[in-house]
């Protein structure tokens, strides 16, 4: 398989060829052929990774290549090298299979849009920033992916320019991430200072032989701010929910199936450094959990089906932090994978809604869409119930494995995430029902012109859906048995070959018990909400009718406006004062003082120069006069 | 062969000076076109390995024990390089406008050309300190002759400040003259010179001044964006692109490693003046709403960060700092042309105003894009090698004096997407609606730009092949 591995610089290189010649000659080729070969350029890595994921085995753990020099000078040497190993692999196969479905539908969500050719270039562009991201062999490379994504997604967000709001949407998308990029970056400038490298190879090895130490902990600690940027955490998701100005497709491909859980595979790449820095670790933790509540009680009171999605995103990702938190790797890699499944389906599924619905957003003008859509409801039904976590679908499986990893460590954090879930199984029941059951509530017109979505966009919704269903196989709870069913944990295994994952093994009644206690709390769930849901008299209020607590939810507790008055204006505020009084007043000002004094002076000097022969004379004579006296003194 | 390079521009200035007319603009292109030829000539001659090419060295004053010294080395090279691949994009930007006495402001432009090859390739202190004062001389008429209202009075705070400091500047190399052993303004012999004492910190503070008002490093700046705003675009271009770098390549050639032992107490504070000034110009970018502006005080910022890589005294800072110089050029260039472009069409540069650009000028909207990540230090674009090396090298020297730096990169993203969002996004106004894309010229400069901006980033060991011989060697003789 040698030559292979010369060969892995073509899987980024492919969709970044993608994305010069959609965008260069996009305009003058026919929609057909643009979104032909933008599918094509990210199909072929997917089949590429496919064949790399078969040659992996024990025996060959990785591939790596070094494709060029980038920066060479005496003290420094990067080079542009890539690696794909177990970690990699399956992040590229969720990344092109998932990004190849999703270019699929949109040929024909986007169908009738004037930036056609645009779009699939940014897609493009985004597929290839994501797998240098992944594929990178060291903390350099991941960085050139991590701000591409960060750029893709801006790009794609403000994609509809003309409204301005989505302008901001995109600009505050990009701005927070950079707040977290820059937190990576001095984390890999500290990772530079204790280990003289940027290659992992050479990083983890080292640490492993080190140890921990402070360094190293608020390298992590860094490290981690990157992780709340990119992957919306407390306090830097905000921008998220307003990233669903997007087009739909853009939303599932970026907001929730990957780009978004850049920061998870982050750590678990890092997961060396990580598990030598303990206090960093409970930290993760904390920070996902709140998270996960947070925006598991905001989700309650969202009216946009996008929004709500949204914050389902957060949340999901906040559960897998904790996962990382208790240094659950596998686990937290399980439910990223099962998330990008339905999670996609989810939002390909609400694009097909919005689709039928001729854009309408809010489910409360939707309504007994079960029988108008049936391939859409269908789909949908399968990714709301995997997300709750109904029995042997996909989500089921890996939130039950985050959550007996969460209770082995500490059973509070357990009872935090359990009813992070059920708020997940609520407020995910009652978008599904208010959308799909009941009368409908739209317009006529709208009415009218109810269909559902061409092939193009079904076809990757059914595949997503059977995905979604059997996802969860791949790593069956250890109850079924060791090592056979737990595929995925083996096949991780060797990336974790300079650190220990020990992780505490629950009693087999325990690990039962927790179970059975999850599926009662999601059959409850979504029983309730199908008694209350699918009546309309048990709609969310409008707007206006909302008040107290409901009203500060459903304004996602004014963190926006929180922000705003504590960063925004002050900054702004100081601009103004420093340009008006510091700079004009102050620094100028000095400035030209010093020039209009010279001048003063030399208009004072000029004044001597009267040409009145008598002064000229006096002042001879003092001179002469001073000279003696300065001459008798010295 | 350096001689050639040298006079050819002013060869060309004088040639332009004495004969008027309306081929000016295409005779001054092909004049600055065969000096690039030339340096890339010179450039396939050059062997990186070695420090100095290219020597010539004559006798000129010699009881004062100044000589006819020139030479070039990687950082040498680099520098004309820049001039000369700059140069004559300037000329050519400005192929769509007309202007009275075009002749002469083209000789001004090329004799500002020779005074620019003259100082990256001095190796003699006056003769150095003579250049150095020739490129004041074009700029400042160009500035005061085209410029936009105000221009008398700004361009003539503009010339006194600097020469102000050159004078400083001056002295500094004569005192340190004074104490050579051979009594020579070579340039080995000035970094030989005996300095101590109090001495030793007026040669260090002197040479800052002067070179600190070039760039301009804060608090010395107030000259700068009035400046820049007044001038004519290519006199801005010319200012920003390449007269700016001749302050830090000052401070490289001629300041650090000639008084080396005054940094080890002194640097440090300059990096922190430095980086005040990267937050202080880039809170002020903040909410401005002439673009000329914010892209002078986006100036500052940048050119802040260099000083502070210089003055952190570390291998990553003045490699970084070599890269920023050259990424810097190409991008400010780039984004003064973007004003002249929108300035010229709806005759305004304030952001209010604008509005949906991008709908009516896609191509425009791309190049502005790349130039806009480029300044916004996007990796795989060249402003984020440079910004990398940069931040490198300032938090090895100092954590928090990293950290502050790097807030800049927000910072940076801030008020560049401001930009971009407040001109090219939104609806159209009526100022706005008839903006026509750009034609082919426009194209063509902007291409050229765009392509070295994306060609840097991806491989930027083009540039540090050539230099890093070079830059590591003087380095040394700074510590």
């Amino acid at each position: 398989m040698k030559h292979m591995e010369q060969l892995l610089y073509l899987i980024p290189l492919l969709p970044f060829l993608g994305f010069a010649i959609t965008g260069l000659f996009g305009k003058t080729l026919s929609k057909t052929i643009v979104g032909s070969i933008a599918t094509t350029m990210v199909f072929v890595p997917f089949v590429l990774s496919t064949l790399l994921f078969f040659n992996l085995n024990h025996e060959h753990t990785e591939f790596y290549q070094n494709v060029y020099n980038w920066i060479h000078y005496a003290g420094l040497n990067i080079n542009i090298s890539f690696i794909v190993d177990p970690l990699s692999v399956m992040m590229m196969m969720i990344i092109t299979g998932i990004g190849t479905l999703i270019h699929i539908y949109s040929m024909g969500y986007m169908h009738d849009d004037e930036g056609f050719y645009k779009f699939f270039a940014y897609l493009n562009l985004f597929i290839f920033s994501m797998l240098l991201l992944v594929m990178g062999a060291n903390f350099i490379v991941m960085f050139f992916g991590w701000e591409g994504v960060g750029l893709c997604s801006y790009l794609l967000i403000g994609f509809w320019f003309k409204n301005k709001d989505y302008g901001k949407a995109a600009r505050k998308a990009f701005i927070m991430n950079r707040i977290g990029d820059l937190g990576l970056l001095i984390g890999i400038f500290i990772i530079w200072n204790q280990y003289g490298s940027f290659e992992y190879a050479d990083v983890f090895k080292s640490a492993s032989m080190g140890g921990g130490s402070t360094a190293l902990t608020i390298a992590t600690f860094c490290l981690f701010i990157g992780a709340m940027g990119k992957s919306a955490q407390i306090p830097l998701y905000t921008w998220l929910p307003d990233a669903m100005a997007g087009p739909t497709p853009v939303s599932a491909l970026i907001h929730a199936a990957t780009m978004v859980t850049a920061g998870i595979y982050m750590i678990v790449r890092s997961s060396v450094l990580y598990n030598l820095s303990p206090d960093t670790l409970h930290f993760v933790a904390i920070i996902g959990i709140s998270t996960s509540l947070f925006a598991a009680v905001i989700g309650l009171r969202q009216n946009d089906i996008k929004k709500v999605l949204a914050y389902s995103t957060v949340s999901q990702l906040g559960l897998m932090f904790l996962a990382l938190g208790v240094g659950a790797y596998t686990s937290a890699m399980f439910h990223l994978m099962t998330h990008a499944f339905f999670k996609a389906l989810l939002f390909l599924g609400a694009g097909s809604v919005i689709h039928a619905m001729s854009g309408e957003q809010d489910m409360r003008r939707m309504g007994g869409l079960k029988d108008k859509i049936k391939i859409t409801y269908w789909v949908f039904t399968i990714g709301t119930f995997a997300i709750c976590g109904f029995p042997i679908l996909s989500g089921f499986f890996s939130k039950d494995e985050i959550l007996a990893a969460v209770f082995a460590e500490s059973p509070f954090l357990w009872v935090l995430a359990f009813i992070s879930s059920m708020i997940t199984g609520i407020y995910m029941c009652r978008m599904y029902f208010v959308t799909f059951y009941g009368s409908f509530r739209g317009t006529k017109e709208q009415e009218h012109h109810l269909h559902e979505s061409p092939s193009n966009m079904t076809i990757p919704l059914m595949i997503l859906a059977f995905l979604s269903v059997v996802g969860g196989f791949l790593n069956l709870p250890h109850l079924v048995g060791e090592g056979a069913a737990q595929k995925l944990a083996e096949f991780l295994h060797p990336i974790f070959k300079y650190t220990s994952v020990s992780m505490l093994e629950l009693d087999e009644t325990t690990e039962i018990a927790l179970m059975v206690l999850t599926t009662i709390g999601v059959l409850t769930v979504i029983y309730f909400s199908y008694k209350i849901y699918t009546k309309d008299a048990s709609l969310p209020k409008e707007d206006h009718e909302l008040k107290g607590l409901e009203k500060v939810i459903a304004h996602k507790f004014y963190i926006d406006e929180l922000y705003d008055t504590l960063f925004v204006k002050p900054i702004t505020w100081l601009g103004g004062f420093t340009h008006n009084i510091i700079e004009k007043r102050g620094i100028d000002g000095i400035v030209n003082g010093i020039g209009s004094s010279v001048r003063f002076s030399s208009t004072m000097v000029r004044l001597l120069q009267n040409g009145n022969i008598e002064y000229y004379y006096l002042g001879l004579t003092i001179a002469i006069v001073f000279i003696f006296i300065l001459k008798l003194i010295l | 062969m350096a001689i050639i390079l040298l006079f050819l521009p002013l060869l060309f200035a004088l040639i332009h000076f004495l004969f008027k007319g309306d081929f000016a603009k295409k005779t001054a292109l092909i004049s600055s076109l065969i000096v690039l030829g030339c340096n890339i000539v010179l450039l396939t001659q050059f062997d990186s390995n070695h420090s100095f090419n290219f020597i010539e060295h004559s006798p000129w004053i010699h009881d004062l024990g100044i000589s006819f010294d020139l030479g070039i080395d990687g950082l040498g090279m680099l520098m004309l390089l820049l001039t000369n691949v700059l140069v004559p994009v300037i000329i050519y930007s400005s192929f769509g406008d007309e202007r009275k006495n075009s002749s002469v402001f083209y000789a001004l432009i090329l004799l500002m050309q020779f005074g620019l090859n003259g100082v990256f390739m001095a190796l003699d202190g006056i003769l150095f300190y003579m250049f150095w004062e020739i490129t004041l001389i074009p700029i400042w008429l160009i500035c005061a002759f085209w410029g936009a209202e105000d221009r008398i009075k700004i361009t003539m705070k503009f010339f006194i400040y600097t020469f102000f400091g050159s004078l400083f500047m001056l002295l500094a190399l004569i005192f340190t003259y004074s104490q050579t052993s051979d009594h020579s303004f070579a340039l080995q012999s000035l970094y030989n010179a005996n300095l101590s004492g109090t001495g030793l910190y007026f040669v260090y503070g002197s040479l800052f001044l002067g070179f600190a008002i070039k760039m301009p490093v804060f608090p010395f700046h107030t000259w700068q964006p009035d400046t820049y705003t007044t001038s004519p675009t290519q006199g801005t271009m010319l200012l920003s692109g390449i007269m700016l770098k001749m302050g830090i390549y000052g401070v490289m050639r001629w300041m650090l490693p000639l008084a080396p032992e005054a940094s080890p107490s002194v640097a440090k504070w300059l990096m922190i003046l430095s980086i005040i000034g990267i937050v202080y110009a880039s809170i002020i970018a903040l909410q401005k709403n002439d673009i000329k502006r914010i892209f002078a005080y986006s100036s500052i910022a940048h050119v802040g960060m260099i000083a502070a890589g210089l003055f952190s005294l570390s291998i990553d800072g003045w490699q970084g700092a070599t890269f920023q110089m050259i990424a810097h050029g190409v991008n400010i260039v780039g984004l003064f042309f973007i004003v002249h472009i929108i300035e010229k069409r709806i005759q305004t540069r304030d952001l209010t105003h604008m509005g949906g650009i991008a709908k009516v000028a896609p191509k425009f909207a791309v190049f502005f894009m790349i130039i806009t990540l480029g300044s916004m230090a996007v990796p795989l674009t060249d402003g984020f090698v440079g910004e990398f090396l940069l931040l490198k090298g300032i938090y090895n020297a100092h954590m928090w004096a990293g950290i502050i730096a790097g807030t800049s990169i927000i910072l940076c993203a801030v008020y560049m997407l401001r930009v971009y969002q407040l001109s090219m996004f939104g609806e159209t106004n009526s100022l706005t609606s008839t903006f026509t894309d750009i034609n082919m010229q426009e194209t063509i400069v902007l291409a050229i730009i765009a392509i070295l901006v994306l060609v840097l980033g991806i491989f930027p060991n083009i540039i540090f092949e050539l230099v890093n011989n070079s830059v590591q060697s003087i380095f040394q003789l700074t510590l």
